[in-house]
């Protein structure tokens, strides 16, 4: 019964959605205003059904109710509560739900928090969320119902793959989706000024922090899923090029240019069509990752939901919602003219070198991601683009980027001063120079390339604490006054401050990281040791161990340290019997200055077992790096000037702060 | 300038169209190249515990019949199992079991649990037979004709749609000697 | 300068700047673009020498020999077959008779020298591209399907 429920308020939704999207439309371009008031009531009546329906979806898994064909493939009475909710999204049927949960959850907010909007902007917003919700809603519907039922009922469900019970996957992806589906309410507003034909400051102070929500928790998404690719594939690398993740970080490098371009759309009045065009491209790079990962046109071992008739769908949806949000922004933006004529030397062309070196380094992820596809396509022979493509393409494409970001905070608008922001910068010139040194008296094979880094690294740290120390003016005026300046400055000051050191840990995560972690592949046999890098490695052997349902091998590592044993490690060769399924299941021991990681593999007492053990310096701040960066979007995100729900009174009351 | 703001749209169609055609050659929507020629030669013994194993010869006894490809460390195949057992209890066709790289004592076990659909058990070991078949993984389904000819290859478990609407028309179809309108 | 020619040379400056980072992008694109070849593809075709490309299809029954840290096998599409040498640690789900991916170059013995194997699939799954050589060779009839589900977050 509740089941045939979650499907009743599903429907509603698609019919409340068909409504949403078309009555406010109409409604604010005749200027009837009881059609525009249908839009906020509409939405929050889609959040209540679609939550409701959400809601059903997670009673059936929870009460295993296998007469439901989504829980019968996907759950399993002896899973733990925790994957038996997070079952609910890791299937194919189950993610759109989420997908179109926070959908409407985003649109309901803007019904909400969106009361400072103009009537029309605010119903012809909500109207493109709800067409939105439409396509996603009949996607559900027509060709992925969740809440198909399956008579009679099997008494055990068929969904304990060991590898889907883990932590990290339980929560990527609500995260991820959080940032592709907040994404869509920037294409909204986009969409919606050229309806209107308008895009001016004022819209981009009402769209900037639904980006920047949408872009912190893009970057928290990624992070995860890279996090878990290190500490569950065995591999030691936390970064694979791979076609799915791929398609998380394009929208995540076009959201980031949109962040910045909003900015200058709201600062200068001017580069108003880029900005409209990032905002699509941003929220359409959303779409091609759904896209590219439910479709099956890539091979991948991600691909889960490989159907053809869903793939045709979620192709003509892109084909209408890009193909048709393009179409309107070829016809109408050549009106959007920009106000403001600038100077390359400015806070705002530093924010345009920003943004095409992000926009090149998208299109370049884009290429490497959809040429194979593309060939196969035409000719039919089978191409992958390798990890060294993109490593080669982002050095150069980043360098100047990383360089830029500590001297475009400290350029004026419209008119800069290079020599002065530099002169400005002499403590994190000074940095640079003895991060070089450093890394020279580090001696290392990858010479150049870790220089680089350390040098990007030491000069965006510094010169970011550089800039924070200016705006409170550090050492040059009485401590007192300082602290009362810190206290004062703008929380979106201190956010983008705080972002900026987050690129600053990640660049030098990465560096030390990758020049000087140290691998050692061998064959042991029990009581051997070996030095890894600092460490040493002392092997005890392996035992057998059995777990609740699988059975391992275990093997066993002591650190030693000055002759005792400080740690030990135990990485095994788990064997599960059903589904029979080898994993290694790596070891490690993660520190803020270095992991210690440990990973065993086939072998005997008399020959050995090969083993794969590694020191890895300053790993955890790549992971560190980016949670920081989207701590410095939250931060940005209390700012009571981009607060969306701030009653337009105080929002007066700060706007002189607004100028500064 | 005007024309400038039409590139992005441009750019969209170009990749709409190439992920268009992408879509069209998804390797698994080509159908199987078994369908329509005889099923492969072979000859398997029995799997622990059973009588008649499974060769080619049994599929051309002038009789339709039904081949699953299945295996007691596959997941899915349990799922598919109790509709197995349903269709057997039809008679429509004699069912064969193909057990694809599987311990011996425990697909005795399975099918003693569960129950044995199959009129033919054919123990493939370690595979061989089922690289010939163009097994990709498990379960698999074909449908043979009387003469030994696959007529419909199913990937995947069997959902009761499958079986109201392909295996047991078809099955129909053949045994009455009609052209079939069911599409593999 | 006047005003109009700044706004030249910034447009100028950003043109040039646009098409230097494409050079780069479409160079490394050029170096880094890996083919996949079947074993067939390696007997019958002429591959350039010193190119990486991956090699796909079935490891041989009873081919691997371990060797320490050594691993040789053969990698078969049922009609023709190459001997492949890789150094390290295996992937989970290499095994005989299973379908593999390996990345890497062939020496000049024509034995192919991998530096990655890739068995990123489970027990009933077989890389897609594996399954394609094999059709090819005219020893396999039919496509993928990945009855059991894998997946990685990001799905």
């Amino acid at each position: 019964m509740i089941p045939e429920l979650g499907h009743i308020a599903l429907i509603l939704a698609l019919c409340l959605a068909l409504v949403q999207g078309l009555l406010p439309l109409v409604g604010a371009a005749r200027g009837i205003p009881g059609w525009i008031a249908v839009a906020p009531q509409a939405a929050l009546g889609q959040a209540v059904l679609v939550a409701f329906a959400f809601g059903c979806m997670t009673y059936a898994y929870v009460t295993s109710d296998f007469s439901v064909l989504n829980v019968a493939e996907n759950s399993h009475t002896l899973k733990p509560m925790l994957y038996k909710i997070s079952g609910v999204w890791g299937n194919h049927e189950g993610s759109l739900l989420l997908w179109i949960l926070i959908l409407v959850v985003f649109g309901a907010a803007v019904a909400i928090f969106g009361n400072n909007l103009p009537a029309t902007l605010k119903a012809r917003v909500l109207a493109i969320q709800g067409l939105i919700g439409v396509g996603f809603l009949s996607f559900i519907l027509f060709t992925s119902n969740p809440f198909a039922r399956l008579l009679p009922a099997p008494l055990e469900g068929r969904g304990l793959n060991p590898l889907l019970q883990d932590p990290g996957l339980a929560f990527h992806p609500p995260f991820l989706y959080l940032g592709y589906v907040g994404f869509s309410v920037a294409f909204s507003f986009a969409v919606a000024a050229l309806i209107e034909g308008r895009v001016d400051p004022a819209w981009a102070r009402w769209v900037r922090p639904w980006t920047l929500a949408a872009w912190c928790f893009l970057t928290i998404g990624i992070a995860l899923g890279s996090w878990w690719a290190y500490y569950e594939l065995g591999w030691g690398g936390w970064w694979f090029w791979d076609p799915v993740e791929n398609a998380s970080f394009m929208p995540w490098l076009a959201g980031t240019a949109l962040l910045h371009s909003a900015i200058v759309v709201e600062k200068r009045d001017t580069l108003k069509s880029w900005t409209v065009l990032l905002a699509i491209l941003t929220f359409s790079l959303s779409l091609l990752g759904t896209f590219l990962v439910r479709s099956g046109v890539i091979n991948s071992v991600h691909a889960f939901a490989t159907d053809p008739t869903r793939g045709v769908f979620i192709l003509l949806f892109l084909a209408v919602v890009v193909g048709g949000s393009l179409a309107l922004y070829a016809f109408r933006a050549p009106a959007l003219q920009g106000v403001g004529v600038f100077a390359p030397l400015s806070r705002e062309g530093a924010l345009i070198l920003n943004n095409l070196l992000l926009a090149v380094a998208c299109a370049a992820v884009l290429l490497g991601t959809l040429y194979p596809l593309a060939l196969d396509a035409i000719s039919g022979a089978k191409v992958s683009v390798g990890p060294q493509y993109f490593n080669s393409v982002f050095v150069p494409l980043m360098t100047p980027l990383v360089a830029a970001v500590a001297i475009g905070p400290l350029l004026a608008w419209k008119r800069g001063d290079l020599a002065a922001a530099l002169r400005r910068l002499l403590p994190a010139a000074v940095a640079v120079i003895v991060a070089l040194a450093i890394g020279l008296w580090l001696h290392n094979e990858r010479g150049f390339m870790a220089l680089l880094g350390l040098g990007l690294a030491a000069w965006l740290g510094i010169g970011a604490l550089c800039e924070l120390a200016l705006r409170v003016k550090l050492f040059a005026a009485p401590m007192a006054e300082t602290l009362q300046r810190a206290r004062f400055l703008p929380r979106a000051a201190w956010g983008m401050t705080v972002a900026h050191l987050g690129v600053a840990l990640l660049v030098l995560g990465i560096t030390v990281s990758e020049t000087w972690q140290v691998e050692v592949q061998q064959v042991m046999k029990p009581g051997e040791s070996v030095q890894v890098g600092p460490i040493l490695y002392r092997f005890q052997g392996v035992v057998p161990i059995k777990g609740p349902n699988y059975t391992a091998m275990q093997g066993r590592f002591e650190i030693i340290e000055d002759g005792a044993v400080v740690r030990e490690l135990r990485p095994a060769q788990r064997r599960y019997q059903q589904p029979p399924m080898e994993t290694t299941e790596a070891a490690i021991r993660s520190s803020p200055l270095a992991d210690l990681y440990a990973v065993v593999g086939e072998g005997d007492a008399e020959r050995g077992w090969a083993v794969r053990l590694y020191w890895k310096p300053l790993v955890s701040w790549i992971w560190l790096g980016a949670l920081i960066m989207a701590l410095g979007g939250f931060l940005s995100l209390s700012d009571r000037r981009l607060r969306v729900g701030a009653p337009s009174g105080r929002r007066h009351a700060s706007a002189p702060a607004a100028a500064e | 300038m005007r024309l400038s703001y039409l590139i992005p749209l441009a750019l969209f169609v170009l990749i709409g169209l190439g992920l268009a055609v992408g879509l069209t050659l998804n390797p698994r929507e080509i159908p199987s190249a078994l369908i329509g020629k005889p099923v492969p030669d072979f000859a398997l013994p029995p799997v622990q515990g059973r009588e008649l194993g499974l060769a080619a010869t049994d599929l051309k006894s002038g009789q339709p019949s039904v081949v699953n490809v299945f295996a007691s460390w596959c997941v899915p195949c349990r799922v598919e199992h109790p509709l197995l057992m349903a269709l057997r209890r039809d008679n429509l066709a004699p069912i064969h079991g193909l057990n694809y790289k599987d311990d011996p004592a425990d697909v005795a076990k399975w099918l003693d649990q569960l129950g044995d659909p199959f009129t033919r058990t054919g123990a493939d070991r370690n595979g061989r037979v089922g690289i010939d078949w163009g097994v990709y993984g498990v379960p698999e389904t074909f449908i043979v004709d009387g003469a030994g000819q696959i007529v419909c290859k199913h990937v995947g478990p069997l959902m009761q749609w499958d079986i109201d609407n392909k295996i047991r028309p078809l099955l129909r179809d053949l045994a009455a000697g009609r052209q079939s309108q069911v599409k593999c | 300068m006047t005003r109009k020619r700044k706004r030249l040379l910034a447009v100028l400056g950003l043109v040039g700047g646009l098409a230097v980072a494409a050079a780069l992008v479409l160079s490394a694109f050029n170096d880094n673009l890996v083919f996949f070849h079947s074993p067939s593809d390696v007997a019958e075709k002429q591959l350039p020498a010193d190119r990486r490309f991956r090699l796909g299809g079935l490891v041989e029954q009873g081919s691997v020999k371990k060797d320490g840290l050594n691993t040789d096998f053969i990698v078969t599409d049922l009609r023709n077959s190459i001997p492949v040498r890789y150094t390290g640690m295996l992937p989970d789900l290499f095994r005989e008779g299973q379908g593999v991916v390996a990345n890497g170059r062939l020496d000049a013995q024509g034995r192919f020298i991998a530096s990655e194997v890739l068995a990123k699939h489970d027990e009933n799954y077989m890389p897609p591209e594996v399954a394609e050589a094999l059709k090819k060779s005219g020893q396999w009839h039919e496509k993928s399907g990945d009855h059991n589900k894998l997946v990685k977050p990001g799905s």
